[in-house]
């Protein structure tokens, strides 16, 4: 079954495991409606009943009947009902709204810069798993233990540093002190001139650097990528340890690993196959809560790397007072959190049965 | 002996009142590593709140203070015997900055715990109570607001209350009502947990069997009951509540600098120099971040895993068996629980 995780269609689910979780899919699907309608509202209405975005950006720059003009011409003067329902119709159609600051769709924003964000949170999940799974066992074999003591703290060490603050240690020690990283961005504006070269470059640096063929290029782009998946993937990784431990604990005293005590199963042998393994399954849940945090933490990374990316983007308008840029944007990474916790539950469900209800 | 449970009735009666106070109690239950946990949290956060308290007395300068009677600060100012942390790019003093941050800090959480306490566990009381479909809409509509990225949430509100930058008051009340929001669900659904099965037990069938009202049975027998997890979630969303404050700051919605201090804001202004080399304005704002943080964080964490008690080690139990210094189960849960 392993094999098909990879091709989620609910179809071929369906088929395989009988009528419940087909169910289960098809119900889990239709929770994503009124969850990214609820979304898709709060945001609107705590964006619209507020104000405006043209006076908010340009509120105090321009005369009074200038404003009101351009409120006017973009339909900001309308019922709040009509705005709403041609926001949602658009929602439906695939459009976001357009950028007040350069005029751009959103769904362009984030087809440019969502395959940046995408590789970031790739590289810190690759991180959060290389440090926090095998740590994580680490502390629950040493339970209240000296490693364990230190493991735990650095967990929660890693939890409580800000993001950013950690990425700005991390660029402290490893691009200014030590001078051996780079200090900001993806790639260095060589390497990045030398990717453009590539026929329809997909904006996944790593995967246009090893198509350029040349070593200097990847090697420049991995370089680029060190510090700041270090620092997003070190935030993950300390809720990866913690889940670990804690699991691998409370499943080492189930009844299962009881009985394979019994029938003379050595003890290393118990920790290691039979209260590791089921302690992974919650990880998979959890996977879907850290999109959200990796979310959140891939906004502040971007903009301490300068990493060009949706979070990057999104500090950009901020700044710039571009509320539909931003509301676009919010409303857009809504509908990614859901679809990808949607994913991740019917993963867990074909992992685990208990799941489905 | 100290950290036997007090549920032997003899030994509550000899207890005073003090002593069974959430912390205390678990402050007594607690030993080994998790007591130093505890401990260490209860210590960083005792600190932090009389750093807060006490920010005027302790502070060398005021946080919008930009010169001194010897003539201005100067920006980027290494530390030296007048300034202990040295000066931001700004020109202010970040010793001075960093104390009276912990003043902002502190008036966000509070402000933040005690708005989504009160709106969560009210929510919750109903949803719970009630059940029906309003359980099913609010719940809902919890869930998804929990799923959502939290600092993006905190953002749009952000926007919506103040407009962005603000004076202390308006940024305080920015920061800590978009972090309520995201508070509000989790209060709510363990509230909401708690009456359900409250509301099953035979005391609240009596009250009902009486004549009681709702509104005296939700009050009186169900929501005293209903609180005993509230501490726990109470500290962890304490510490969320300074990560979100800073987040905020740090994407430049933070309070201006003027009207408060806040370690974000200072961290955001401090991006440049860490590029220079200038170490001292982004060190220190964020070690005080961490700290405050690895307080609270502990004390939840401690209190947590007090509250498990397949995580809860016991005071004075049989030395772990094994060489892997994993303890058996069943040598841990003999005489455990009650």
């Amino acid at each position: 079954m392993s094999t098909t995780l990879e091709q989620e269609t609910p179809e071929t689910s369906t088929k395989e495991s009988g009528g419940s979780l087909g169910r289960y899919i098809v119900v889990r699907a239709l929770l994503i409606i009124p969850t990214v309608f609820i979304l898709v509202t709060t945001v609107f209405l705590l964006m619209r009943t507020t104000g405006d975005p043209i006076t908010a950006s340009q509120g105090g720059r321009l005369p009074p009947d200038q404003l009101a003009e351009r409120i006017h011409a973009a339909g900001y003067d309308r019922p709040l009902i009509t705005q709403y329902l041609e926001y949602l119709g658009g929602i439906l159609r695939g459009d976001f709204g357009t950028t007040l600051s350069d005029h751009r769709p959103v769904t362009e924003v984030l087809l440019t810069f969502g395959t940046a964000t995408l590789e970031l949170a790739f590289y810190a999940l690759i991180v959060a798993f290389a440090i926090g799974i095998p740590l994580g066992r680490l502390a629950a074999y040493h339970r209240d233990k000296a490693p364990d003591a230190v493991l735990r703290v650095s967990a929660i060490l890693a939890y409580a540093t800000p993001v950013f603050f950690a990425g700005l240690i991390l660029k402290l020690i490893f691009s200014v002190w030590l001078d051996v990283l780079p200090v900001a961005g993806r790639a260095s504006t060589r390497a990045e001139l030398t990717m453009q070269k590539v026929d329809n470059p997909t904006g996944i640096y790593l995967i246009d650097a090893i198509r350029t063929g040349d070593p200097a290029v990847v090697g420049d782009v991995l370089t680029h990528a060190i510090l700041p998946a270090l620092t997003l993937g070190l935030l993950t990784a300390g809720v990866f340890l913690r889940l670990v431990r804690t699991n691998v604990i409370s499943t080492f005293g189930a009844g299962f690993v009881d009985a394979a005590r019994s029938r003379g199963v050595a003890e290393r042998r118990l920790l290691r196959k039979h209260a590791y393994r089921p302690a992974l399954i919650p990880i998979i849940t959890v996977i879907g809560l850290q999109i959200a945090l990796l979310l959140g933490g891939a906004v502040l990374t971007e903009s301490t790397f300068e990493w060009k990316g949706l979070g990057f983007q999104l500090a950009q308008y901020l700044q710039a007072r571009d509320f539909v840029a931003v509301q676009g944007i919010v409303v857009m990474l809504a509908v990614i959190v859901a679809l990808t916790n949607f994913i991740v539950d019917v993963i867990a469900a074909l992992i685990d049965p208990r799941v489905r209800y | 002996m100290a950290a036997t449970t007090p549920t032997t009735g003899d030994a509550v009666q000899r207890r005073s009142r003090w002593s069974r106070l959430p912390i205390v109690t678990q402050l007594r239950q607690s030993v080994g590593l998790q007591r130093g946990m505890l401990i260490g949290g209860l210590v960083l956060t005792a600190f932090f709140l009389f750093t807060a308290a006490f920010a005027p007395l302790l502070a060398p300068y005021g946080y919008a203070q930009l010169r001194s009677d010897s003539g201005p600060f100067g920006a980027q100012q290494p530390p030296s015997a007048e300034h202990w942390l040295g000066t931001t790019v700004g020109g202010y003093d970040v010793l001075s900055r960093v104390i009276w941050g912990s003043r902002t800090a502190l008036l966000v959480i509070i402000v933040a715990v005690t708005a989504s306490i009160l709106v969560g566990v009210l929510l919750g009381l109903i949803s719970g109570y009630f059940g029906g479909w309003l359980d099913r809409i609010m719940v809902m509509i919890a869930d998804a607001i929990y799923a959502f990225p939290s600092l993006l949430l905190a953002i749009v509100l952000a926007i919506v209350i103040s407009g962005g930058q603000s004076s202390m008051w308006g940024g305080i009340f920015a920061a800590a009502l978009s972090i309520t929001v995201i508070f509000i669900p989790q209060y709510l659904r363990v509230t909401r947990s708690e009456v359900i099965r409250i509301k099953a037990e035979a005391f609240v069938e009596s009250a009902r069997v009486i004549g009681a009202g709702h509104v005296r049975i939700m009050t009186r027998h169900v929501l005293r009951n209903a609180t005993r997890t509230l501490p726990l979630i109470l500290t962890l969303n304490a510490s969320e509540a300074i990560l979100t404050l800073a987040g905020l700051g740090f994407l430049g919605f933070g309070i201006e600098p003027t009207a408060a201090a806040e370690w974000g804001y200072d961290l955001n202004k401090s991006l440049s120099d860490v590029t220079a080399g200038i170490w001292w304005t982004s060190i220190f704002p964020g070690l005080a971040i961490v700290l405050v943080v690895l307080g609270l964080t502990l004390v939840g964490e401690s209190l947590n895993d007090l509250a498990d008690p397949r995580l809860r080690k016991r005071a004075a139990g049989p030395e772990p068996v094994e060489d892997l210094g994993v303890e058996l189960p069943d040598a841990q849960q003999e005489g455990e629980q009650r």
